[in-house]
């Protein structure tokens, strides 16, 4: 076995002899060199049994060569001659396209995944004989068929109708989805932080085919896929302990992190505040760029990371800043304000306090229904996407400095009152920024042409904290 | 012009017996009273030789010593023989023996109409905002703001004395006059050494024990005319300076708060045994020149009207979160304009704090 292998790829010599003594054929009793080419190319994985297997029963004889012109084998072998589930078949099927091969053999599981590529035959095989049956024509193949679309049954969507209360904190979530805005959420534990970052997948647009297919692949070579066509945008949820690698991919061989596994949906980061900092700042480029390129020795990977990202942290120490119960003095204050002040801070647009529901919240009625609040958010992305046809973003939360002066438009009362927030009320030009993002898309939500004063107070009142505590209090004293 | 060598060996004295007069808490006024040799008969036992006889030879080479340290620290020396020493200070029954200054010290001549402003370390939002307008507008009226830097209060009238660009900020500090107490403030700490002063009692390089506190608050109170409590819960250290500034017979003045709030039951408490008001800088401004003599600046934000002025009354009655407004059915932006406007500011938890 030669062509840079790794231990699986070394060790799938011991599951092809096997395989193929079980499933009644024989096994050379000679030198058998298979050569895995390009020889530079560094393989990995069991997925190359099948593969091999039936090149062994062809170069004995045992198959007519010519069943195996154009065809595409992949899939893991048991030692009884099964064709074992095995992740990433959807890759698998793209790469038989790019390389012009007609027909695909992969395990019967992963046979209506590989078949989502259009232009490929997809066959799925339980075992080794069965594939050469169908090789050879002696047993009629069935072309697999692609998922019809729609997700399963039973692995509903959480919705916004469940959600009592909290007004506000579904109003930012919809100017979020609306804008693309990173979302911080603030609030004591038990407030419903987690509970409502999971239903913003719900009113996000819904993921278009290339975008399903690209979702579909990631979850399938990462093992995640459950052979179905992906249709609902990720929600991953990381826990605080995660490392740099865990975050963004890494290791060797290179694996996607959750940022990747989130590609399209929404990154959710619980106790934001106490992620590992290396962790943190290891996920700042990949935001900004949208894919994260990992370099192994002589290749270089990229894997696709445009998420939305959603924090939470406790306001203090203790969690209860801001009601009665909070114990936090001063110092404690600011220690957590230091690590919370951390590289990801400049990529929230948006800062929500999340508090507990009042009695009679919890006896009303939801405030929108995620098919609602999508609407709205639909037209307001189509009303960017016109406003920024002749750019290459798609929504207000990737302008920069330069495009929003050129594309945010003020009402004169807004132009005043954010020069006020600049110049008297501690805002920074990076917050600055923020807002004018904010404030257009409040804007779009609302259909106004241009930010009204209205639209700009809302996304001013929704800004990070300034931190500053000057005695001046916006000129008040003169 | 510096300190003399019996004042020095004072100083050195307190610092050797820091750890013994530790063990006194409240009682440290008995001991600072007594001469250097009963102080150390009192408190040195079995040291008593061996401090005794230290402090025998202390001069001239360890106040020459001692005055080379603080040249090179940067501080200038006043001791109690200076002409420069504030006469205020030597009301005191046990005035410090040398003042340790760091920034300029002619300030210390000008201290006569200063103001100290102490509370709580531990202080809620309404009292940071109370001090904040206090402070800077007794700053803008120019008028000294003494306090001693420590967390919550102190630090707020530090804060907003500096932004007004007025009178001088004066920090006494329960460590030595070159570093920062508490160390977390150096920046403020670097502030108030720039562009006002700082004031110890303790020679460079000692150590911050909990007896220093104490004798701390009797240079703050004994340096002012008047002496305003902000907040203070039932054991706070600002009413050890209340309490020295009354047995000094100085104006004493309190901050009311709500009786349910136990950051304000020092201060009520104070309120109910005579302690003069305070609602603002003008009150203060009536009780060092009379009243009606000076006329602090007057409040320059837009009076909200409508919604606005009905959301400004909802959060003072006690609503002060945006979550509870909205519920309400106010509207986030006249909340944003009532920011901007100076009424209001948003602090941890998104928790909102009128501005007086």
């Amino acid at each position: 076995m030669v062509g840079l292998g790794d231990v699986a790829v070394r060790e799938s010599r011991e599951r092809i002899r096997s395989a193929i003594l079980n499933a009644d054929f024989e096994f050379p009793q000679r030198r058998i060199t298979a050569n895995l080419a390009p020889a530079s190319l560094r393989k990995a994985g069991p997925g190359f049994d099948a593969a091999l297997a039936l090149a062994v029963l062809a170069a004995s004889g045992q198959l007519d060569p010519a069943a195996l012109v154009g065809v595409a084998v992949f899939g893991e072998l048991s030692l009884s001659g099964e064709f074992r589930d095995s992740p990433g078949a959807l890759a698998v099927a793209e790469g038989a396209k790019r390389c012009g091969l007609p027909r695909l053999v992969v395990p019967r599981e992963r046979a209506r995944e590989a078949a989502l590529i259009e232009g490929v035959k997809v066959a799925g095989v339980g075992g080794l004989r069965e594939a050469v049956e169908v090789l050879t024509g002696e047993r009629p193949a069935r072309a697999a068929q692609p998922p019809s679309g729609s997700s399963p049954a039973g692995e509903e969507q959480p919705d916004f109708a469940d959600v009592r209360g909290h007004q506000l904190p579904v109003r930012a979530l919809q100017i979020a989805a609306a804008g693309g805005h990173n979302v911080m959420l603030e609030g004591p534990p038990g407030t419903g932080k987690t509970m409502l970052a999971r239903r913003l997948p719900s009113i996000l647009p819904p993921l278009s085919r290339p975008e399903a297919l690209e979702v579909t692949r990631i979850h399938s070579i990462a093992g995640l896929s459950a052979g179905e066509l992906i249709e609902h945008r990720p929600f991953r949820a990381p826990h605080h302990t995660i490392s740099a690698a865990g975050l963004v991919g890494g290791g060797n061989p290179p694996r996607p992190g959750e940022a990747t596994l989130a590609h399209r949906g929404v990154l959710f980061m619980d106790e934001f505040s106490e992620f590992n900092r290396q962790a943190l700042e290891a996920l700042r480029q990949p935001l900004e760029d949208g894919y994260v390129a990992i370099v192994r020795g002589q290749r270089a990977l990229v894997f696709p990371t445009r998420v939305m990202l959603v924090a939470a942290t406790n306001p203090c120490p203790c969690g209860f800043a801001g009601t009665d119960r909070c114990r936090c003095g001063e110092p404690e204050l600011h220690r957590h304000e230091r690590r919370l002040s951390g590289p990801l801070l400049d990529r929230m647009d948006l800062l929500v306090n999340v508090e507990r529901p009042s009695a009679e919240d919890l006896a009303g009625a939801a405030v929108t229904t995620s098919a609602m609040a999508r609407d709205r958010v639909l037209e307001a992305r189509e009303r960017q996407r016109h406003r920024l046809r002749s750019t290459a973003l798609s929504c207000n939360g990737e302008l920069d400095a330069k495009l929003a002066r050129a594309t945010v438009k003020l009402e004169p009362t807004a132009d005043q009152a954010l020069t006020r927030a600049y110049t008297v009320g501690g805002l920074s030009a990076r917050g600055r920024l923020r807002v004018l993002r904010v404030a257009r898309t409040i804007a779009d939500l609302e259909r106004h042409e241009q930010v009204s004063e209205a639209d700009l107070l809302m996304a001013l009142m929704l800004r990070q904290r300034t931190g500053v505590e000057s005695a001046n209090r916006l000129g008040a004293l003169g | 012009m510096s300190a003399c060598d019996q004042c020095l060996a004072r100083t050195w004295l307190l610092g050797r017996l820091s750890g013994h007069l530790d063990h006194l808490r409240s009682r440290i006024d008995t001991a600072l009273v007594l001469s250097d040799q009963e102080l150390i008969t009192a408190l040195a036992g079995k040291d008593a030789m061996e401090v005794g006889e230290a402090h025998a030879r202390f001069a001239p080479a360890g106040a020459e010593a001692a005055r080379e340290r603080a040249s090179a620290e940067g501080v200038t020396l006043v001791c109690r023989c200076d002409p420069r020493y504030p006469p205020a200070l030597a009301q005191l029954e046990a005035p410090p023996a040398v003042l340790h200054l760091a920034g300029d010290p002619r300030w210390l001549g000008e201290l006569d109409d200063g103001v100290a402003i102490v509370g709580a370390r531990r202080c809620t939002p309404y009292g940071r905002e109370v001090t904040l307008t206090i402070a800077g507008g007794l700053s803008i009226a120019g008028v000294p703001v003494i306090s001693g830097m420590a967390l919550g209060i102190d630090s707020a009238a530090h804060v907003a004395t500096l932004d007004m660009h007025g009178g001088p900020t004066i920090a006494v500090l329960p460590g030595p006059a070159e570093r920062s107490y508490p160390p977390g403030k150096h920046g403020l700490y670097g502030q108030i050494v720039d562009r006002g002063l700082v004031i110890s009692e303790f020679a460079p390089g000692t150590d911050v024990r909990r007896w220093c506190f104490l004798a701390r608050n009797r240079i703050i109170a004994a340096l002012t005319r008047v002496t305003i409590v902000v907040e203070a819960g039932h054991h706070s250290g600002a009413l050890v300076t209340a309490r020295y500034a009354a047995e000094l017979g100085r104006m004493l003045g309190a901050v009311p708060g709500r009786v349910t709030s136990s950051q304000s039951i020092g201060t009520n408490e104070l309120l109910r045994s005579g302690a003069h008001l305070i609602r603002g800088p003008q009150d203060v401004l009536d009780l060092i020149f009379g009243v009606g003599e000076r006329v602090a600046i007057t409040d320059q934000r837009a009076a909200p009207v409508g919604p606005q002025q009905a959301l400004l009354e909802a959060i003072s009655a006690g609503e002060e979160t945006a979550g509870a407004l909205t519920r309400g059915g106010f509207e986030l932006s006249d909340l944003a304009a009532l920011e901007l406007g100076g009424w209001i500011r948003r602090g941890a938890g998104g928790r909102l704090t009128v501005i007086p």
